[in-house]
């Protein structure tokens, strides 16, 4: 029964993956992770990670809980960095550039590097201020501009039409879909290069799932996008590119239509066909 | 089901009624004797101001003169003293117990968050006669020495600000109680912001830094909004404390009753000087007149709190009203 609603899906995303395939083929390596290993303290999280990230599409991290794929996320904007004990080794390139040298700026790294968490986290402040947030810290900008630059990405968010008329409401008084439509628009909003979403419709209802499937869809013209979901179905749904992680290790990585119809790796296969995990 | 089982049954039942009923008359009674104490002590103390406050009327509260000889008394100099030594310290206080909480809960390393949050709960166990005492014998001398002499050249010539840092230096007077208050409702302030400031989300604070948010802009614009009804709560609870502190305060002071245009002159607080003249007051009227004071205080810290609780209740109404 999951196998036959997966095909489905996978046909789907096959479907319009004939225009992404060519897409993939022209998309450079936006981000390069090479021999990665993660630690909390002791124990070590992520072993000897390689993949690259292609640019102006959307890669998704599948595998059980615990396997590390958050924890890979975190990484590629240095997040890890706010607790004590945390530490990334290996080498993750950003358009060639190692933000894991001391020499990053992280703040500078997070205007490029954008996150929307697995729960919406609005700003104690107006829909107006969460979404000019990161653009306030980022540059200079007069208010016109910063006017203009919310309402494109709350367009891009796909929340405008419902948020216009209530721009200096606080952002807390939204229902949970849109929240996270603003956590959306907050994060485009810094025009950042690439998107991280670390399971981003786990606390969502069905409708606001597919709200933000679709806003995830017409994002991946204009960024990397990173997610990663507990869902499956969304993996085949939204992404081009699929990466399976088992306890800390890539297992397999590639075009979502072959990890989900053809896998190389028998653990990956077990756990797309739902025999474990 | 048979007889016995249903009188038991019953009788268990009248028993938890019974029970429950007696809690509720006990939880009443409770509730009854606050209310009970508090109306006894509002009319104790204004039955025994009321031969001071039927003399002097409305005069009590204006003017200045405290004159035991002639029997002359007004709380004007309490009053102002009590307000502005308690402001002072607010504004030393607030600014520090910000830094410090903001220290121990986002930037300080895990080895040191512990020693530095035990010492600031360690400050608020230290009775205030050792802060009055240390006040003496330890702060005053160097106020008087050091920083009272510097800030009179610094400050003393500016316009505007510059009356209030002239005068000999006394070492003891309105600037070294406040500063004593300061430090004795630092631990209060900051333990409560530190408290609040934990409770905001991991995750909300990591949105602000995912956005290329500092530690600053993340604190101020972040954790600061988030938790600000805590923030005015503390605050509120220190300045209660600052307000009614008698100890520390009647140790530095210098117990003059006179509004002195000059911080570093004496002056003399509600609580100050009926801790001070209470045990040497003849006459009925010059104790009336000290039991009136207390009415004063009485009145100053209710009005703090009603203040308080209606900020809150503004803060939370906003924030309801955009659910």
């Amino acid at each position: 029964m999951i196998r036959a609603l997966q095909e489905v899906d996978v046909a789907r995303s096959a479907r319009n993956g004939a225009g992404d395939a060519q897409a993939r083929e022209a998309a450079r390596a936006k981000i390069e992770v090479s021999h990665l290993d993660f630690y909390y303290g002791a124990v070590r999280a992520l072993r000897d990670v390689s993949l690259t990230l292609p640019d102006r599409s959307i890669t998704a991290f599948i595998g059980p809980s615990g396997c590390g794929k958050s924890t890979l996320l975190r990484v590629l904007n240095r997040m890890y960095t706010l607790y004590p004990g945390h530490r990334a080794t290996g080498e993750v390139l950003l358009d060639g550039e190692n933000i894991l040298a001391q020499t990053m700026d992280v703040a500078r790294l997070r205007f490029r590097v954008g996150m929307v968490f697995q729960k919406p986290t609005p700003f104690p402040m107006s829909v107006f201020d969460n979404v000019a947030f990161g653009v306030r810290l980022a540059q200079r900008i007069s208010r016109p501009a910063l006017v203009e630059r919310v309402e494109l990405a709350l367009r891009d968010a796909a929340l405008w039409d419902e948020v216009k008329d209530k721009l200096s409401q606080d952002g807390r008084s939204l229902s949970g879909g849109q929240q996270q439509r603003l956590c959306v628009a907050r994060t485009v909003a810094v025009q950042p290069e690439v998107l991280l979403f670390d399971e981003p419709t786990a606390a969502l209802d069905p409708i606001s799932t597919l709200r933000i499937e679709e806003t995830l869809q017409s994002l991946r013209e204009r960024y990397c996008i990173a997610i990663v979901t507990h869902n499956l179905q969304q993996a085949a749904r939204v992404s081009s590119v699929t990466a399976f992680m088992y306890l800390g290790e890539l297992i397999e990585v590639g075009s979502t239509e072959q990890i989900f119809t053809a896998p190389k790796d028998r653990r990956t296969d077990d756990y797309v066909t739902g025999r474990f995990g | 089901m048979d007889q016995l089982s249903l009188a038991v049954e019953s009788s268990h039942a009248r028993r938890q009624r019974l029970g429950e009923r007696l809690f509720a008359s006990a939880t009443l009674i409770a509730a009854v004797l606050v209310l009970a104490l508090l109306g006894g002590v509002t009319i104790a103390l204004v039955n025994g101001a009321w031969p001071a406050l039927a003399r002097f009327q409305l005069g009590f509260v204006t003017r200045s003169i405290w004159n035991p000889v002639t029997e002359q008394f007004g709380a004007l100099a309490a009053v102002y003293g009590t307000i502005i030594t308690s402001l002072i310290a607010m504004l030393i206080a607030v600014p520090v117990s910000f830094g410090v909480a903001v220290f121990l809960t986002e930037l300080s390393p895990r080895w040191l968050k512990r020693p530095v949050g035990v010492a600031i709960e360690l400050l608020a166990a230290v009775p205030s006669i050792i802060f009055g005492i240390w006040g003496l014998f330890v702060l005053a001398p160097i106020l008087q020495e050091t920083v009272e002499p510097w800030l009179i050249g610094l400050l003393g010539p500016l316009p505007a600000i510059g009356p209030l840092f002239r005068g000999p230096p006394y070492g003891i007077g309105v600037l070294t109680a406040a500063l004593v208050l300061a430090i004795m409702v630092l631990p209060f302030i900051s333990s409560v912001m530190r408290d609040v400031f934990e409770t905001v989300p991991d995750v909300l604070k990591e949105s602000g830094y995912g956005l290329g948010a500092t530690t600053w802009e993340v604190v101020w614009q972040v954790v600061v909004p988030h938790s600000r009804v805590g923030i005015v709560g503390g605050i509120m609870l220190g300045l209660g404390r600052a307000l009614g502190e008698t100890m520390a305060v009647t140790f530095v002071i210098g117990n003059a009753h006179r509004i002195s245009s000059s911080l570093l002159a004496p002056g003399t607080t509600i609580s100050a000087s009926i801790a001070n003249e209470f045990t040497e007051a003849v006459g009925s009227l010059y104790t009336s007149s000290l039991i009136a004071l207390g009415v004063l205080l009485f009145l100053i810290t209710f009005s703090v709190i009603a203040v308080a609780r209606f900020m809150l209740l503004r803060l939370e109404r906003r924030a309801l009203s955009s659910v």
